[in-house]
């Protein structure tokens, strides 16, 4: 018999949380991986991943003790593990929905995507194998992996390294980098959305 | 246990951004068209408590569990670097409407095409790391 507080603390997680209660659980898990000595950087990964495949072989990028980055490793497994978690066991009442405003609603339509209010599912249909055999899928998936990951190499983080960690530490590299992440968006939203929709 | 606690903290973070939204695209959508304040107060809310954090930690000389101070390395001077590569890396997030994290989490998830994803930006980050001497930084 699960006790009753730990059903209503199950219920109470499953909500879909507000902006403040993520901001501030990011900004706490910052903090606990510096107590462990670490920063918080999650793109590091992939340059870790790519070192461990022995791409030491063709760039001195990568030649450097990504062993001891194993840490890191942990950190995006658990990542995943947490994404079944939440996708599994702590799924919203009104199951996987983002709860997007009504100015987005209206926009979407103009996209074609054409979802009613509180339908707007979490993961858009195209994040599918099958949609690796249209032209649009491919180019979300593949082109979009690889720009993320370039990007995010050569501007020396992501999300979590520049605009958490860099921009709390007040770091004018991390919101040149920032500023950087949202001319990029803002130039594929508006010029570049309307070609591939 | 040494890696235990790595894991506890990925699947909190997992846990957060799947529960907050961020991982959606929908979400990283409306941010870009200025639609919504939430993904604004989810960066804003964790970068004022991290300011708070950074300069707490710096005032009482912290030391992590290592033994060490707890120390913030300054990012190397440059413009082009962090703007060319930050555009870079914001047409992919926009594009695909996640950034790394997200990409772990979905495909924890069960998003299993993620796998195609993060072979791609392992791609990207690999040809970085072949054009790093040519490139502006």
């Amino acid at each position: 018999m699960v006790p009753q507080f730990l059903i209503d603390f199950k219920d109470f997680i499953s909500q879909p949380w507000p902006w403040w209660v993520g901001g501030l659980m990011i900004a706490l898990i910052m903090f606990v991986l510096l107590v462990f000595g670490k920063e918080f950087g999650i793109s590091a990964n992939l340059r870790i991943m790519c070192a461990a495949d022995g791409a030491g072989d063709f760039s001195e990028f990568f030649k450097f003790d990504w062993q001891s980055q194993g840490w890191n490793l942990m950190v995006a497994l658990g990542a995943m593990f947490g994404g079944y978690l939440a996708s599994h066991y702590f799924l919203s009442p009104d199951g996987d929905i983002a709860h997007v405003s009504a100015a987005t609603v209206a926009s979407l339509k103009e996209l074609g995507f054409n979802y009613e209010q509180g339908q707007v599912p979490l993961v858009p249909e195209f994040y599918t194998w099958e949609s690796l055999f249209t032209l649009r899928g491919l180019v979300i998936i593949v082109l979009g992996g690889f720009l993320v990951g370039f990007g995010a190499r050569y501007a020396g983080g992501c999300t979590s390294g520049h605009a958490i960690s860099g921009l709390s530490a007040l770091q004018l590299p991390s919101l040149i980098a920032v500023i950087g992440f949202f001319l990029g968006g803002l130039f594929m939203t508006y010029f570049i959305f309307p070609i591939l929709f | 246990m040494k890696i235990s606690k790595y894991i506890f903290i990925g699947i909190l973070f997992g846990i957060t951004l799947y529960k907050s939204e961020a991982v959606s695209w929908f979400r990283i959508y409306e941010m870009f068209h200025f639609q919504s304040f939430h993904m604004y107060g989810i960066i804003f809310t964790a970068v004022i408590a991290g300011m708070g954090i950074v300069q707490l930690i710096k005032r009482t000389h912290m030391r992590s569990t290592e033994g060490q101070e707890i120390v913030f390395h300054p990012k190397d001077r440059s413009v082009p670097r962090y703007l060319i590569g930050g555009f870079i890396f914001g047409l992919g997030w926009a594009l695909a409407g996640v950034c790394p994290g997200p990409m772990f989490i979905l495909l924890g998830s069960g998003y299993t095409v993620f796998i195609v994803f993060l072979a791609s930006a392992m791609f990207g980050t690999f040809v970085y790391g072949l054009l790093r001497s040519k490139l502006p930084h």
